[in-house]
């Protein structure tokens, strides 16, 4: 399924009153070529389930493995991911950008 | 963010009003502003020029880093004949996220059998337009090459500032178009904003190329006249 922004969020809500353990991922600052704009959202479950995207599938996985934490203790954290180097090029953006990405959980 | 700002920015979404979500990145601390409640907001000016460009992003405030969540109503499209072209343009509109409404009088046309997943309206647009409540979210599109039935709803979205108004037909069919247009009290600089003949200029000739032709015209005028006025 092709998910828009107003999927992403109005999901966010379902899944949580489902009874899922909830967090969403938003892009809140981009420097140089980033694939998804500020305010773009990636909502996941307990479960690993997601949808939306904050960039072009390099760091999704990453930020999906923070969230698990934060749905787990329920404190906010700020991810930055940058250029990738050779060692962690799973977890950086080939694109050459740098992205911040704001990880909460839905109480 | 509690459930019960998520679902109040939801429900914000749905009703088609604009809001912005604050958040203090450092506590977690948020707050949901509504578009009639701008005004009175600490953030006012800020939020009103966010608003407008329809650019979330981060502010420092008192020493705070603020995260502004800027959500506009989604883009609607109004296509005014229920035609061979409006059947290709509806499922790409709901692609990039789009409401699509299909309005045309024929009850021939304008058949749910024509037009799965979109609402269609056998309806003749000045009785269903004014309830729909037009918008500068929304883009009105005539396609159905008839005065009777196209200049009521173009009249209908330059009074209401739509962001994008087209209507199909040639040169020739537009210039009658605008003294028909000019003779109802509309001026020049109004009948300006009607991109006509529809669509990017791309040599379409099938209905499916004439839809790409007309969506990326959207498309450009949305996200060009934001980048703009950013």
């Amino acid at each position: 399924m092709l998910s828009t922004d107003t999927e992403i969020l109005k999901t966010a809500e379902t899944w949580r009153r489902e009874g899922r353990g909830v967090a969403v991922a938003t892009v809140v600052e981009t420097w140089g070529s980033a694939p998804r704009p500020v305010g773009s959202h990636l909502v996941i479950d307990g479960d690993t389930n997601f949808l939306g995207s904050v960039s072009g599938g390099c760091v999704e996985g990453a930020v999906i493995t923070e969230a698990l934490d934060v749905i787990a203790d329920g404190k906010p954290r700020m991810l930055e991911f940058g250029v990738a180097d050779e060692t962690a090029w799973q977890v950086g953006l080939s694109c050459g950008g740098r992205i911040k990405v704001y990880v909460e959980r839905v109480d | 963010m509690r459930l019960s700002l998520l679902s109040d920015l939801n429900a914000e979404r749905a009703a088609r009003r604009a809001a912005v979500l604050v958040t203090d990145v450092a506590s977690g601390e948020q707050r949901l502003v509504r578009e009639a409640e701008i005004a009175s907001d600490p953030l006012a000016g800020e939020l009103r020029e966010r608003l407008r460009q329809g650019r979330s992003g981060l502010v420092e405030r008192d020493g705070r880093q603020l995260f502004l969540t800027v959500q506009t109503p989604p883009v609607r499209m109004a296509v005014i004949g229920a035609v061979h072209i409006s059947q290709a343009l509806a499922p790409m509109a709901r692609g990039v996220d789009f409401d699509v409404t299909i309005i045309d009088p024929r009850t021939a046309f304008a058949t749910p059998e024509r037009f799965p997943d979109v609402q269609v309206l056998a309806e003749w647009p000045d009785a269903v337009l004014p309830e729909m409540g037009l918008d500068r979210y929304t883009a009105v599109v005539a396609l159905t090459h008839d005065p009777k039935i196209d200049d009521p709803a173009l009249a209908a979205a330059l009074r209401a500032e739509c962001f994008y108004i087209g209507a199909l037909g040639s040169r020739k069919t537009h210039e009658r178009r605008v003294r028909r247009l000019m003779e109802s009290g509309f001026t020049e600089a109004d009948l300006d904003r009607i991109h006509a003949p529809i669509g990017l200029d791309i040599g379409a000739v099938s209905p499916a190329e004439i839809a790409v032709s007309i969506l990326a015209e959207i498309v450009a005028t949305l996200r060009k006249e934001r980048r703009r006025s950013a």
